[in-house]
């Protein structure tokens, strides 16, 4: 009797860890989601408001009414925004600035990292370091020198290099290329020797060897280092607020922000449309290149 | 014919020419050449600029004289520059431990989750890190809004009192600093979330044999394995956040009086809105130690990866 | 096609000597196989030849011609690596025609090669697809389609089946062969296994610490190795080395091994060994020939009982191992005849297959 007892008594435990086994991972589960949940309300907060907002007429806005709510949407803000002249030309500038950056650095750091990665020269090594050190200085300890040397190459030469949108092509690339370089040394790195061996027995020089091995096998690295100069160039905000200030000349980030907020008189349906478009073409290629873009985001410290 | 014939005994006798070792200097002449495009962006446009930040902090505020070092001096009289000091310690250091510690959190929980449904909340939680600061933070900017903020709604009908949010100076850092972890928690998400992969499932699974709690697991083994990941990003968030530059500019201007400003915003309010170029060079200075001690870390932990791999 | 000579090669890395002093006679169409420990030079000579590693110095020809100072590429050699080394974003066809292409051979000539070469391979169902999709075996097919293409004057081949599982490797290397004998071009041949040295070779080089100890055929390398470490190296189990004591015993020689063990010399070897008598030497017999005893004796062989230590059943045949002064010896039996652990076993030496090895040259005698 005591002894069926202890057995059922036994078997009942037994049965009962087993059960929690698997609901403790249910609940843990559970948890998981609950509290992501939470960070990704956080998380995406200021985007959907961004939306919300962009959806309403200046009238709705004032009225001060329910703000996570639209009540009469409209899109006249998008309209008014794709119409007006001045917020093109901040688009042209961008696009422009950033497809010029991304081929610069692209082509400055595929050759540098192939001759840093596979051919090696005096101070190649030191090189790599210094390129991964350039990496870390900020462009907030630049800007001040980097001002006053081009208003010094405008005094000299008669060059203006002050106020006007494409010499934010001559000051991205300090941005991009060293880390862009950095992910392609990586990359490059990591191709096995045997295939340059490969190439070198069947005939290949070194620009054949880069063209047609290394390119055509690094592309996920080149369209992670693509994404990554194009963000950087589409995002800066410190060196053309300091570079450029003539309507004309800005770009997105800075024309939204310069232009759309005149003094107090906010116009924030306009400038959360404004910024929602301005947000969208690295968010876009986010959506599609995913992937790629967070390869290349932990490719930096993980690869060095 | 004659031609074709004195061809002929010309080849061999030109790739004879080309000794391997000749060939072996080509090509290091030839690296030389394609990494000359990067060795002069960084020389021009990094190297250059830093030093000759140096000499600029050294003159007067036209730029006539050596000062040697009179800006620092006036620096260390003013009120505002150790407020600034201690503002941008205050908001780097906060900022890099939240987003470390929020990062590390998230970044547990969407391992948790089951394989196929972790891509797609990864790909939501990394949205702040894939906007334009500058964009996020006018979002940011219009919900701490002083007559219509947004949150100040919800909380009115929640029936907790109004903040000031960037009129009080207190609250002003509080936004600055949470705006910071916004933007930044995302990337400690994902490099974490990185390093949380690369811990091999049979430790936990011996863990878990060897009596080790939910709890003890990550402390005895997720913890040490990522800590070289851990420390990277870290330093790496450092540097950003300490020369951090738009969320400050767009958010308070330094504002309300000066209570918020960091280095990056003082000095370029002071070298290209007050024209005072040395000072704002010798404030921007400022940055350079310890960029210089993060980069010394993160240097030798890269290293040290290699070397492990 | 071509012959092969290297003329005292030395390489240096930086100031430790990798290969030490080689002279190689390669003729054409020979099947030639480099044998070695890793970090015996092997690897290192064969990419001397290819031109990917400069001699320090001495002197390599291909054909007539003096290459120390040409480029891979002009040598006109053709190489197949360990791992393959394919192109992963080209296509079977586009790995195996980009040598000819980038020498800017005509469409027509090149897809006549490839057809060519994929048919002797067998591949020419592989030919859209890329590496990714091909199996271990089919990978080393293309990487040899891609050297015969070429139709080079030596092809150079490093290790090339050791990234194979057992059982591929030995079918791979049935393949190598035929091939050889289809496309007949002067081989060198690179490997750590000499199971595949002996059955490919025409010659085998056996190297050793940057120096070649033997070359010879199969056959003479098994049966007359010219020093203790191709002894040792080829054949599988490996030789039994005893040290002994070369005596005289009335009309001939014996070899004592212990207090209990000593083996008559074969008096067909007496002449060799006498001036060595008195001698302590290191006394070498390969397991195959210590058989279980049986009724007859043939002549030059010698019985004896040891006392079995361990006993390893392989199927066929059962590796027997006893211990003479505190070495194991090991034996090959037939199954049915072995012994219990334990147990003492009556053997048959095959003394006219012996060897006597000068302890301080290691040199066989």
């Amino acid at each position: 009797m005591t002894m069926t007892t202890a057995a059922a008594a036994a078997g009942q435990i037994g049965r009962a860890r087993y059960g929690s086994i698997s609901r403790g991972r249910r609940r843990a589960l559970f948890w998981s989601y609950f509290f992501l949940i939470l960070f990704v309300i956080f998380f995406l907060t200021p985007p959907v408001y961004m939306f919300i907002t962009s959806l309403k007429s200046s009238a709705e806005i004032s009225a001060a009414t329910n703000p996570w709510w639209v009540y009469h949407p409209t899109l006249s803000n998008y309209i008014d925004l794709l119409t007006q002249n001045q917020f093109l030309i901040f688009f042209r500038n961008s696009a422009i600035v950033s497809i010029c950056v991304v081929s610069i650095t692209m082509v400055v750091s595929i050759f540098a990292a192939f001759a840093l990665a596979r051919m090696r020269f005096w101070g190649s090594a030191t090189l790599a370091t210094g390129v991964f050190l350039t990496y870390l200085i900020p462009e907030s300890l630049l800007f001040i020198p980097l001002f006053k040397t081009f208003a010094y190459i405008h005094d000299k030469t008669g060059i203006e290099l002050i106020n006007h949108w494409w010499v934010l092509i001559i000051l991205y690339p300090t941005l991009t290329v060293p880390f862009a370089t950095w992910l392609m040394i990586g990359y490059f790195s990591s191709i096995p020797k045997e295939l340059d061996e490969a190439a070198l027995i069947d005939g290949a020089g070194y620009i054949q060897m880069l063209t047609r091995i290394f390119i055509p096998v690094a592309i996920p690295g080149i369209i992670a280092a693509m994404i990554f100069s194009f963000t950087v160039s589409w995002a800066n905000f410190l060196y053309p607020l300091a570079f450029t200030t003539s309507a004309d000349q800005l770009v997105l980030p800075v024309g939204i922000v310069t232009t759309l907020i005149r003094g107090d008189v906010y116009a924030w349906g306009q400038i959360m449309t404004g910024a929602l478009l301005g947000a969208a073409p690295p968010l876009i290629i986010y959506a599609f290149l995913m992937d790629y873009y967070i390869s290349g985001l932990t490719a930096g410290a993980t690869k060095g | 014919m004659a031609d074709v014939v004195a061809r002929d005994i010309r080849i061999p006798a030109r790739s004879g020419q080309l000794s391997l070792h000749k060939f072996a200097r080509r090509k290091s002449t030839i690296a030389f050449l394609m990494a000359l495009p990067l060795i002069a962006i960084i020389a021009c446009l990094v190297i250059y600029p830093a030093f000759y930040s140096i000499h600029l902090a050294s003159l007067n505020k036209s730029m006539t004289k050596f000062v040697g070092f009179g800006n620092f001096e006036f620096l260390f009289r003013r009120n505002t520059f150790w407020m600034v000091v201690e503002q941008s310690l205050l908001f780097a250091i906060t900022a890099v431990i939240f987003k470390a510690v929020v990062g590390f959190i998230v970044a547990h929980f969407v391992h948790n989750l089951p394989s196929q449904g972790q891509r797609k909340w990864r790909g939501m939680l990394l949205i702040p890190w894939v906007i334009p600061p500058a964009m996020s933070t006018l979002a940011w900017l219009w919900l701490f809004d002083p007559s219509y903020s947004a949150f100040n709604w919800v909380f009115t009908h929640l029936g907790i009192p109004q903040v000031a949010w960037l009129g009080n100076p207190y609250w002003a850092r509080f936004c600055v600093i949470l705006v910071n972890i916004w933007v930044g928690s995302p990337f400690f998400m994902i490099m974490y979330l990185a390093a949380l992969k690369s811990v091999p499932e049979q430790l936990h699974e011996a863990a878990a044999i060897d009596g080790a709690n939910w709890f003890q697991k990550i402390w005895y083994i997720n913890l040490p394995m990522m800590r070289n990941i851990i420390q990277i990003t870290a330093l790496f968030s450092l540097i950003v956040t300490f020369a951090n530059f738009d969320i400050v500019k767009i958010l308070t201007n330094g504002g309300p009086v000066d209570q918020t400003h960091v280095f990056a915003t003082w000095a370029f309010t002071l070298a290209i809105w007050g024209n005072d170029i040395p000072l704002g060079a010798s404030v921007s200075l400022f940055m350079a130690p310890i960029l210089a001690i993060a980069a010394f870390f993160i240097l030798r932990n890269v290293r040290r990866r290699g070397n492990e791999a | 096609m071509a012959q092969v000579a290297l003329r005292n090669i030395v390489k240096m890395f930086d100031r430790t000597p990798a290969v030490q002093g080689i002279d190689l006679d390669i003729s054409d169409r020979e099947f030639i196989v480099l044998v070695g420990p890793s970090g015996c030079g092997k690897s290192t000579t064969l990419r001397m030849i290819a031109g990917l590693e400069e001699a320090t110095s001495g002197e390599i020809y291909i054909g007539d011609q003096l290459v120390n100072d040409v480029p891979p590429k002009d040598r006109d050699i053709a190489m197949v690596f360990q791992n393959y080394a394919l192109y992963p974003h080209m296509t079977v066809f586009e790995n195996m025609s980009f040598g000819l292409r980038l020498k800017k051979f005509p469409k027509p000539e090149i897809r006549e090669r490839v057809q060519a070469a994929a048919r002797i391979l067998d591949i020419t169902n592989l030919l859209d697809r890329r590496p990714k999709q091909l199996s271990g075996g089919q990978r080393q097919r293309v990487a040899m389609g891609r050297a015969i293409v070429r139709n080079p004057k030596v092809f150079l081949f490093d290790e090339p089946l050791s990234n194979l599982d057992a059982k591929l490797r030995v079918q791979m290397r049935t393949e190598i062969k035929k091939i050889h004998q289809t496309v007949t071009t002067t081989t060198v041949y690179v490997t750590h296994d000499q199971v595949e040295a002996m059955t490919l070779a025409d010659r085998v080089v056996i190297m050793n610490g940057g120096r070649i100890d033997q070359i010879g055929s199969p056959h003479e390398v098994y049966h007359k190795p010219r020093t203790q470490f191709v002894a040792g190296f080829i054949g599988s189990p490996t030789m039994n080395f005893l040290p002994c004591r070369l005596v005289e015993n009335g009309a001939g020689l014996t070899v004592r091994l212990s207090d209990w063990l000593a083996l008559p010399v074969p008096p067909s070897r007496e002449a060799r060994y006498r001036p060595r008598v008195g001698q302590e030497m290191i006394f070498g017999l390969r397991p195959e020939h210590i058989r279980e005893g049986r009724g007859d004796m043939p002549p030059g062989s010698a019985a004896f009982d040891a006392r079995l230590d361990v006993v390893e059943p392989m199927g066929m045949e059962t590796m027997v191992y006893f211990i003479v002064d505190g070495v194991e010896v090991c034996g090959r039996v037939d199954p049915a005849a072995a012994g219990n652990v334990g147990e003492s076993m009556r053997l048959v030496a095959d003394l006219n297959q012996m060897h006597l090895i000068d302890p301080r040259t290691e040199v066989v005698i």
